[in-house]
């Protein structure tokens, strides 16, 4: 796999409306994806990754910046001169064409001959594994089966990137697991850089090789899913990306001290004055009330999941925390509501982010 | 097999829907048919002195279609005149049907891709002319194209030209008023099938390489090939039996079947052959429907 850059955004700028009504939904974003990765755009719904990705696609124009493919400036192109397909949350198949022949459509229009056609569709029905559904109407498939025809459409004219828009958030948990493996093995297969689009962490962090986290129309952190669940960058990454505590604290003389004036071990470089410690919280374990080096709290909840059980504790100046602890073979943690306890956290585990 | 309860509870419900069918069954026979078998039957009689029908069986209205007998040797010879009638009433229909395709196709796209509340004016705009009498409007348009009407007359005060151009009482002035008259029939179901016209399927189309034109010819027309082909016939069929707007901006001379028709009731004073043209007509548009819509659904725009 070379490492040279496939997409790049530089200060990409989208307003939508005019005068006082404007919007802006990306506001200066610059991000490289490299060719063959699977890149994650990750966010809360309006958080601008839909627009970055139109952009990318050329179904919008934007407002200032760049988008370069392989190096080459292609923001002026229309879409059908973009070697780049998309896979659209609706999926958007044609309905007076059969899946041969959407499938096909792609290389039609770019006027193929009919048997390079043929070829095509052939090979991206076995890949999909769809050769019995050919001559099939979209609206006789079912949720599955279309996406998979939408994933072969796109597939199909080799384009050099790919462009997922929430593909799999019309299916049902069973079948989004099962696409998302599915996904996993094209993209291996094929060897195309995939662009994916999604608000569901867990999918983000299962399939990506990078994740970009966005939020109000920026790129708040790019990293490995490991990175940013291990690493985030601020407060909302961390929050967004999975369960996190938070407790407030400062940083000086080279100390990090929660605001109720305990000291804790953390990685402190580079920060000083009014901070938040993170944890996740199954990095944060249950000890004896009168133990050492534990916080002191009471357990206000606890929630049982099935493979661990959400102990939910107050510390001292009120601050909650959620610690997840695995459950034992007979399903009790031995924990009560009301329990006086004391709390720790794994070495290594608290994160410190600027305020 | 089924139980004799189950079979008499079967026929009852049978009878029951013939009884709640009944009334409409009969509107349709009596208002429908009936008629229908009235011109039938009076195609094969013979003309009355006074415009009415003798009770005598007879085919020469059948024959008076295509053929005219001459008066003096009484040898039938081919009634160029109505085949002329026939041929300019189905060209005339197909280029209305041609143009207020052209012209509709664009305008019910403008109307189905504004906001909601544009949508609805617009529409409205489209259905006011339906509330003024087919004869006045016909009129306005007989206003405007007569030697000395509006427009020769801005014409000729712009210097433009020198004498009046001859508009009215031309095949044109026909075609143009009946497209005028019909393009709503054509905008309307056209509106209907774009405004379910799922607009995504455009990006989908552009991203797969295809270029406008090619949106247009591979994804747009066969998705809302249903709305052109309502359109077409409501707008076809209607062109065809037309008499009011032929006869005011056609004069007496370019006839259509309507005209003709309305000309054997009246003046001609033959009413088996009135009766034989009509039922012609139907066949004409029955035969004309029959193909256009097997052609129309043969492939489904793939190609």
């Amino acid at each position: 796999m070379s490492k040279s850059i496939a997409v790049e955004a530089r200060a990409a700028r989208k307003n939508y409306g005019t005068g006082t009504h404007t919007v802006r939904a990306l506001d200066k974003v610059s991000v490289s994806i490299k060719q063959g990765e699977f890149f994650t755009l990750l966010g809360p719904s309006g958080c601008g990754k839909t627009t970055l990705l139109r952009l990318i696609a050329g179904f919008e124009t934007p407002t200032a910046g760049q988008i370069l493919l392989d190096g080459q400036d292609i923001t002026a192109d229309p879409p059908n001169l973009r070697p780049i397909n998309t896979v659209f949350q609706s999926y958007a198949l044609f309905p007076h064409l059969n899946v041969a022949e959407n499938i096909g459509f792609g290389l039609q229009m770019m006027g193929r001959p009919k048997a390079e056609v043929n070829q095509a569709i052939e090979k991206m029905l076995a890949l999909v594994q769809l050769e019995s559904l050919a001559s099939r109407k979209p609206q006789q498939l079912s949720g599955g089966q279309q996406q998979r025809v939408a994933l072969a459409r796109a597939l199909a004219p080799q384009p050099r990137v790919l462009l997922l828009d929430e593909p799999l958030s019309a299916l049902d948990l069973k079948l989004r697991k099962e696409m998302q493996r599915e996904l996993k093995r094209l993209q291996a297969e094929t060897g195309i850089t995939f662009i994916f689009v999604t608000h569901d962490q867990e999918e983000a962090l299962t399939m990506s090789d990078r994740v970009a986290v966005m939020q109000s129309g920026k790129i708040l952190q790019v990293g490995a899913p490991r990175q940013i669940y291990n690493r985030p960058v601020d407060r909302f990454v961390a929050d967004f990306i999975g369960e996190t505590n938070f407790l407030s604290g400062r940083v000086d003389a080279g100390r990090a001290t929660l605001s109720s004036g305990e000291v804790l071990s953390a990685d402190i470089a580079g920060h000083a004055g009014e901070v938040t410690f993170a944890v996740r919280p199954e990095q944060v374990s249950v000890c004896a009330a009168d133990a050492s080096d534990c916080l002191a709290a009471i357990i206000v909840d606890t929630v049982y999941f099935g493979t661990d059980t959400h102990c939910h504790m107050r510390l001292g100046d009120g601050t909650e925390i959620v610690a997840r602890l695995q459950n034992a073979p007979s399903g009790e943690i031995g924990l009560a509501r009301g329990d006086a306890v004391g709390l720790r956290f794994e070495p290594g585990a608290l994160q410190v982010l600027a305020q | 097999m089924t139980s004799a309860a189950e079979q008499a509870a079967d026929r009852k419900v049978r009878r029951a829907g013939w009884l709640l069918s009944a009334p409409a069954l009969f509107l349709l026979i009596i208002a429908a048919s009936g008629p229908l078998m009235i011109i039938l039957v009076y195609s094969f009689l013979t003309p009355g002195k006074y415009g009415n029908v003798d009770w005598v069986f007879s085919t020469d209205a059948w024959v008076g279609i295509l053929y005219s007998r001459d008066i003096f040797d009484g040898t039938y010879k081919l009634a160029d005149a109505h085949l002329s009638i026939f041929w300019r009433s189905v060209k005339l229909s197909l280029y209305t049907t041609l143009f207020a395709f052209v012209f509709g196709f664009p305008t019910a796209w403008f109307i189905a891709t504004r906001s909601a509340r544009m949508r609805t004016a617009l529409l409205f705009l489209i259905t006011i002319p339906f509330w003024t009498n087919l004869l006045v409007r016909t009129f306005a348009i007989n206003q405007i194209i007569r030697n000395e009407g509006v427009l020769n007359t801005f014409l000729m005060w712009l210097g433009v030209i020198d004498a009046p151009i001859q508009i009215i009482y031309t095949d044109f002035a026909v075609f143009m008023g009946m497209t005028y008259v019909y393009l709503p029939l054509m905008v309307l179901p056209l509106f209907a099938a774009f405004d379910r016209f799922d607009m995504r399927l455009l990006e989908a189309g552009y991203d797969l390489y295809a270029n406008r034109w090619q949106v247009l010819r591979h994804i747009v027309f066969p998705v809302v090939k249903p709305g052109v082909i309502a359109g077409s016939i409501l707008v076809f069929i209607p062109s065809l039996g037309a008499f009011v707007t032929p006869r005011i901006l056609g004069g007496g001379r370019n006839m259509m079947i309507g005209n003709f028709i309305d000309l054997q009731f009246g003046a001609g004073r033959n009413w088996p052959l009135g009766a034989a043209l009509s039922v012609t007509l139907l066949v004409i548009v029955a035969v004309a429907l029959v193909v256009y819509v097997r052609f129309a659904n043969r492939d489904n725009g793939h190609g």
